[in-house]
């Protein structure tokens, strides 16, 4: 095997999410290796939610502290940089990426930084924060295990939880074999003991430490982040500054609305009851500590988060507290995989966001992507309708495009006069009894004529045919043949 | 033109206009009550779920744990240990091991992080702290670290020793911000730390010593 050679994967050459599905179904490797993943998390998260009466009663308490944080956002937004600025904590607020990532590369211009690493952001993935840093002169390194597997393969994270979760064991010792230089090993611990070893000599080098934010809490200015590596705390720890980045939708009233929110944030996603470490951070080094960086900064991020707060049912979709557990519970995802979704978030939960971040028109078919089988709400630590919220972004993306006071970014952009007036048709006849028997004589007359393709139908099955009498006839002919 | 900061607050107040906030019904007996246990069952429990998750732990003494430390640091043989000289353990310990010949050194962690960071990384393979007590729900250790057992002690040597007061292992984390009143104020770092530090980023096979600790070893003191 060629030495710069990628490891076979999902070839994302566009963000379109059939043709990429399309791909994705084929490559029976990676089908093998989501399903034995997906079953395992599934297995994990409900043997440690063994308490029906216990689970469900905490999804809906998450529920009812997500929607009280979201009732009074504007207000915690400004108590939580209150108190982080009363801790020394500098925050930032960017309605943009480019915003965002312009005030990461100020903080890092005048800190002369050129090294940056990161611990586990799915808001950074969303600034693309890494490339943009790339084209300043600035290195980005992931330090998360997954992260920094996928960022050597110059891949996208494909679960929020677990970004390399595609790969197995044989493709990430090929892949460090050929960016590392190592002898091949198939080895967990043996390559996990390689990547602590490259990383620790990046954590000692850094100038800036990245992080994303679990829960913000505006009672008492406290980032509170949870992981079981450690990279999270050595990034947010060792490097003179650290910069967390995350969005407007995360903060939470009290210190105390953080516990059912951990409890099932941690066994939702992993089937822990605890990860590791929960690092609540609420502030630089003061003047008698003797580590710990010494600029703490907070960028809050609205990319598109204030569209989908305006609507109040299209708000629910800022309960999410980014467990996974819709993705690991879905069938779709399960069968293409998270890149193939060509956005940040993929699954049910990217499928309900992401039109929010990018537009319907840069996702149109993702409300589509769907069987509506219900599993995602079913698991949804904070209850979110994601089914019902597919439904109405499907809506939105059928209405006329010019149509006046959008809900959404790029409504409409499956919008098609033909099918606006194939429905019309179908509303006529179904309201018109005259015209539906008419209707009704003519195709079961005519039925030699029903054309044998159809579309994607015919692909798979037979063309229907109209029966030669329709039932109603049929059942005039039985009574009064009696 | 206004900052972005007005604009989000802007947009968001405006969404929210006409609308009032839901009510707090937060329902403390349900992340407590399932969460509570005799107190005979915390220690064991606690061992239970840390050791499950490769963490040692061991029953020992006020007076006793310094001669357990010290054979534990041979057997594991380890050269030094980082302590914190000014705290009541670290100097329980130092006294333990003053004017003995052939014990691991003792360092202590007394100057700014810049000051030494090559030989905290490269040449500091163990570390004893304190802790504020324990969670036996998730079988997790409190740490606030401060000035004498800063951020990083607990983080980047490879073997953290933890000494518990078997008296300060509460029920839950909801108990502990109560009875320690961490709504009253936090300080710079607060963690809750349930084992050695671990990954299952490959194919989800679980592996220790991802970043932080691989090894965490918990002396707890049964009457303390």
């Amino acid at each position: 095997m060629n030495g710069q050679a990628r490891i076979p994967a999902v070839e994302i050459s566009s963000r379109d999410l059939k043709h990429n599905a399309h791909n994705a179904l084929g490559d029976t490797q990676l089908r093998g290796n989501m399903r034995k993943a997906m079953d395992s998390l599934m297995a994990k998260r409900l043997a440690s939610m063994p308490d029906e009466y216990e689970r469900e009663h905490l999804r809906e308490m998450g529920n009812h502290v997500r929607a009280r944080a979201l009732s009074k956002l504007p207000e915690l937004l400004e108590r939580l940089e209150a108190n982080l600025t009363r801790n020394g904590v500098k925050v930032h607020w960017a309605e943009t990426v480019d915003e965002a990532n312009a005030i990461v590369l100020q903080i890092a211009e005048a800190r002369r930084a050129k090294q940056v690493i990161k611990g586990k952001s799915m808001v950074s993935e969303e600034m693309e924060m890494n490339h943009f840093l790339e084209g300043h002169g600035i290195e980005a390194l992931e330090s998360d295990m997954g992260e920094y597997i996928i960022q050597l393969d110059h891949e996208k994270p494909t679960h929020i939880i677990m970004p390399a979760i595609h790969k197995n064991a044989r493709q990430v010792g090929s892949l460090f074999r050929d960016k590392l230089g190592i002898d091949y090993t198939e080895d967990v611990d043996a390559l996990i003991q390689t990547g602590r070893r490259v990383l620790r000599q990046k954590f000692f080098e850094a100038d800036i430490g990245v992080s994303g934010v679990n829960f913000a809490v505006a009672e008492t200015g406290t980032l509170l982040l949870v992981e079981n590596e450690g990279n999270g705390r050595m990034s947010t720890g060792v490097p003179p500054v650290h910069i967390a980045v995350t969005g407007i939708e995360k903060v939470v009233e009290n210190l105390r609305d953080v516990v059912p929110l951990l409890s099932l944030l941690t066994r939702s996603a992993l089937g822990q009851g605890i990860t590791t470490y929960v690092n609540m951070i609420s502030g630089p080094r003061q003047a008698d500590e003797r580590d710990g960086p010494q600029e703490v900064h907070l960028v809050l991020l609205d990319n598109g988060r204030s569209q989908a707060f305006a609507d109040g049912e299209l708000r629910q979709t800022l309960n999410c507290i980014r467990c996974g557990a819709c993705m690991n519970h879905c069938p779709v995802y399960t069968r293409i995989g998270g890149q193939a979704y060509g956005t940040v978030y993929p699954g049910p939960i990217g499928k309900i966001i992401s039109p929010h971040l990018m537009g319907l028109e840069n996702t149109p078919d993702h409300p589509s992507a769907s069987s509506l089988c219900g599993a995602c709400g079913e698991v949804c630590p904070v209850k979110i309708p994601i089914p019902a919220l597919l439904r109405r972004l499907r809506e939105e993306n059928v209405k006329k495009p010019d149509a006046p006071n959008p809900v959404m970014r790029g409504q409409g952009s499956k919008y098609s006069p033909r099918e606006r007036l194939l429905w019309k048709g179908w509303r006529l006849l179904n309201t018109s009894p005259w015209l539906y028997r008419a209707f009704g004589f003519l195709a079961t007359r005519l039925r030699g004529l029903t054309p044998g393709s159809l579309g994607p139908w015919t692909q798979n099955h037979s063309a229907p045919k109209p029966a030669a009498r329709s039932l109603h006839e049929l059942a005039r002919e039985h009574l009064e043949g009696k | 033109m206004m900052s972005a900061k007005a604009n989000i607050l802007a947009k968001l107040r405006k969404s929210l206009e006409g609308t009032a906030p839901v009510a707090d019904d937060y329902d403390v007996e349900l992340v407590t009550r399932p969460w509570s246990y005799p107190a005979e069952e915390r220690i064991p429990r606690l061992r239970q779920l840390m050791e499950a998750v490769h963490t040692e732990t061991h029953l020992t003494s006020t007076a006793e744990w310094p001669t357990l430390l010290e054979k534990l640091l041979a057997d594991k043989q380890l050269p030094s240990l980082l302590i914190a000289p000014a705290t009541a353990h670290g100097a329980q310990l130092a006294a333990h091991f003053a004017g003995r010949e052939g014990l691991p050194r003792l360092k202590a962690y007394d100057r700014p992080v810049e000051e030494w960071k090559a030989e905290l990384f490269d040449d500091t393979p163990a570390s004893l702290t304190g802790t504020l007590g324990a969670i036996a729900a998730t079988g997790s250790l409190i740490l606030w670290p401060n000035r004498e057992e800063p951020r990083l002690m607990s983080l980047v040597p490879p073997v953290h020793f933890a000494l518990l007061k078997a008296s300060e292992v509460y029920d839950n984390f909801h108990e502990v911000q109560q009875k320690q009143r961490w709504d009253a104020g936090m300080p710079t770092n607060a963690l809750l730390v349930s084992g050695p530090s671990k990954t299952a980023d490959i194919e989800q096979v679980l592996a220790y010593g991802a970043h932080g600790p691989k090894d965490l070893v918990v002396l707890i003191l049964e009457d303390a």
